[in-house]
């Protein structure tokens, strides 16, 4: 077990800058991932980690010891690559042993043939074969070991990964998307495993992937990454209720958060003319000037419709008028897809439960519809994309009533 | 598969697809399989350049090249000239293609440069090689002198002809199996050695031991096949060269067979020559198909 520290990470390919000034630390015990779109520089900042890759600048240190200098064998971590690496010339069971025999045997007795002839070899290779069979038993794979990888299927081999990097008692754990090559159904099952696997070996995980599920399922704290800067470090629930930016919301949240273009006057938000009942507190209070609000599909509530589902949720709220476009039925949900009149030029998405009402045909009759919105859901952010404190205004402060319906909007105000 | 299994069309499709392939199979048979039969009749044949008339004298030819000395002197020719030829074109190219492959800058410029003897003509460049290594004349002989040693008689050496012939060999053939190499090199992914980097394989023996050499062994065996064969079947450079002298050293089994037949129109018993020559090719090409090729691949 061990800690691990960043600090002034950059790099770059050429004229590339993949890494710029990453400083991340990670605690003893946790799961971290590193999430990102492709091309993001997870998998380099990994790959540093690692040792596989040098950084161009900055320092990596793990249990408090710089280590920008140690070979990645010294380094105490494993590895699971994206394509598993097995070594496909042999055996599961000489896969797994091989971080042992390269631990425990001089290079004499490693050589082919003569390795007969040398005592280490017949000293330690008991021990090597027994630490192979524990682990192997552990993870289920015990009766694999004789087969070679082309033998395997996915999952058996993504196992055989994780064996090869378990055996070698690590103090750290790296995963560079080991899902990836999984499908659907095997995906959720090896997650669980994982996860299962980070619980009872109280290692150090970091872990990348593109999946926002994965990260959010699994980790302790997620590292999102964009551009090759980190955008915000933080625990799932955190990153998804409270993004530091309108990035960090576009990312997080699936199907993708709504983002409005609105305005400030004073701190107090309107969109189209229409009052979306919050001031932003403290820095912003001042503000004028355009706002972008963001509003989670789920969090949108279409009037009248018996058809779907909602949690019972009392207090202000929004309304807006709705013109439906296309509905995407998902077996338990509905993903409903249109314009807001505030705001007609922008695709808005709407999620929502079914309710046991469903299929009465009223939701794919009807075109216009009202949709309600809660000011405490809303996030905003500035015409930059940083987050805006917000709070929802009390009725003392409402200089006139929300209207009901929207008014025509006023393009002026939209920027 | 069985015909009852078929539908009508597939069977319509299975004989247009019989159509679709009969003109490469006629050529084959043409160009291959045809000469390949007659000059197996050749061989049990006393059939002679410089007379229409011959008759059949069964394994005549076979037991004459039991006996015949120059025929053990040729295949004791060409396997010494393999010894020295086979370990070199395939270590040096081997090493050759690590060692490039490993290199950012001037990869693709030392790749054409040890790539350029192969596309050279052979006849030329031999007739430029009997220039350099010329006991008297020759270049190389003339840096040997300069540098204080005695001149070495290299194409006029009983004991060093084979040895030279070798190396001139060694010189067009290395660039070949050099980009075969490299081909091979370029085929094992990246992410193998980074897991025997971490697995703790990081010397460049043990990533030679544990990743490169078994994952090269499909390729490595290709090129051992073929370097094989190419050692057998010298042929151009002794004829150019030293025409099997001096006094019969560099005589190698095919020169012998092209000797009997247009020197001496012994066409028969040339032909028993090219039948045992071709046995040897097809043992090797055998062995590559039924023995190794399942050794090396996974």
């Amino acid at each position: 077990m061990a800690t691990l520290s960043l600090k002034n990470i950059s790099k770059s390919y050429g004229q590339t800058q993949v890494l710029k000034d990453i400083s991340l630390d990670i605690e003893d015990g946790e799961f971290v991932s590193l999430v990102g779109q492709s091309g993001c520089g997870k998998s380099t900042l990994l790959r540093i980690l690692a040792g596989l890759e040098a950084q161009d600048s900055g320092d990596v240190s793990i249990g408090g010891v710089p280590v920008n200098d140690t070979a990645p064998k010294d380094r105490n971590i494993a590895m699971v690559f994206q394509d598993y690496a097995l070594y496909p010339h042999m055996s599961v069971a000489e896969n797994m042993a091989m971080p042992l025999i390269m631990a425990r045997l001089p290079m004499h007795a490693r050589l082919p043939l003569l390795r007969h002839l040398a005592p280490a070899h017949g000293k330690h290779r008991p021990g090597i074969d027994r630490d192979v069979a524990a682990v192997a038993k552990k993870l289920r794979i015990d009766h694999l070991l004789d087969r070679r990888p082309a033998q395997l299927s996915g999952g058996q081999r993504q196992r055989v990964a994780l064996g090869r990097a378990l055996v070698r008692d690590p103090k750290i754990f790296l995963m560079d998307e080991p899902l990836s090559n999984l499908d659907a159904k095997l995906r959720v099952q090896v997650r669980r495993e994982i996860t299962e696997l980070h619980a009872s070996s109280g290692l150090t995980f970091v872990y990348v992937t593109h999946d926002q599920i994965e990260a959010m399922t699994m980790s302790s704290r997620v590292a999102l990454m964009q551009n090759g800067s980190l955008l915000q470090v933080d625990k799932p629930n955190a990153l998804y209720a409270n993004p530091a930016s309108v990035d960090v919301a576009r990312f997080i949240g699936s199907p993708e958060i709504n983002i409005l273009a609105g305005t400030s006057v004073g701190g107090a938000v309107h969109l189209g003319g229409l009052s979306m009942q919050v001031s932003l507190a403290p820095a912003g209070s001042a503000l004028t000037g355009p706002v972008q609000i963001g509003i989670r599909p789920e969090n949108i509530v279409l009037k009248d419709t018996p058809e779907l589902a909602y949690p019972v949720e009392n207090g202000p709220s929004i309304s807006i008028s709705f013109e439906r476009q296309a509905i995407e039925d998902l077996g338990s949900e509905v993903l409903v897809h249109g314009r807001l009149s505030v705001q007609p030029d922008l695709d808005i998405r709407i999620r929502a439960q079914k309710s046991s009402d469903y299929g009465s045909g009223l939701l794919s009759r009807r075109q216009s519809f009202e949709v309600r919105v809660n000011p405490a859901h809303l996030l905003l952010f500035d015409a930059n994309g940083a987050r805006l404190a917000a709070n929802p205004l009390r009725r003392a402060d409402t200089p006139m009533p929300a209207p009901k319906l929207a008014v025509e909007p006023m393009t002026a105000d939209v920027s | 598969m069985k015909q009852a299994g078929l539908t009508p069309l597939q069977r319509k499709q299975a004989r247009f697809a019989y159509w679709l392939v009969a003109p490469a199979t006629l050529l084959i048979a043409l160009i291959y399989v045809l000469p390949i039969l007659i000059v197996v009749l050749v061989s049990f044949t006393d059939y002679t350049l410089v007379s229409d008339y011959y008759e059949f004298v069964g394994l005549q030819n076979y037991r004459t090249m039991a006996s015949d000395t120059q025929f053990g002197n040729a295949l004791h020719n060409t396997f010494v000239y393999a010894l020295y030829f086979l370990p070199a074109a395939f270590g040096v190219s081997l090493f050759l293609a690590i060692a490039i492959q490993e290199r950012k800058q001037f990869r693709s410029i030392l790749e054409v440069l040890y790539f350029l003897p192969v596309t050279s003509t052979l006849a030329a460049v031999a007739l430029v090689w009997a220039a350099l290594l010329d006991s008297r004349q020759g270049i190389i002989n003339g840096i040997i002198r300069s540098l204080g040693f005695e001149p070495v008689n290299f194409l006029g050496s009983q004991d060093i002809v084979l040895f030279s012939l070798a190396m001139i060999s060694l010189w067009s053939i290395i660039g070949f199996n050099m980009v075969l190499f490299l081909a091979g090199l370029t085929a094992i992914p990246k992410s193998l050695y980074e897991a025997a980097a971490i697995d703790g394989a990081d010397h460049p023996v043990d990533k030679f031991l544990k990743v490169t050499w078994p994952m090269l062994g499909p390729t490595a065996m290709f090129v051992a096949v073929t370097t094989t064969i190419t050692a057998f079947k010298l042929f151009d450079n002794v004829a150019i060269i030293t025409r099997g002298g001096p006094d019969k050293a560099s005589e190698v089994f095919l020169y012998l067979a092209f000797l009997e037949g247009f020197e001496y129109f012994n066409m028969g018993y040339s032909a028993a020559l090219s039948v045992a020559f071709l046995m040897i090719i097809f043992l090797f090409a055998l062995m590559q198909a039924l023995f190794v090729d399942r050794k090396v691949q996974y």
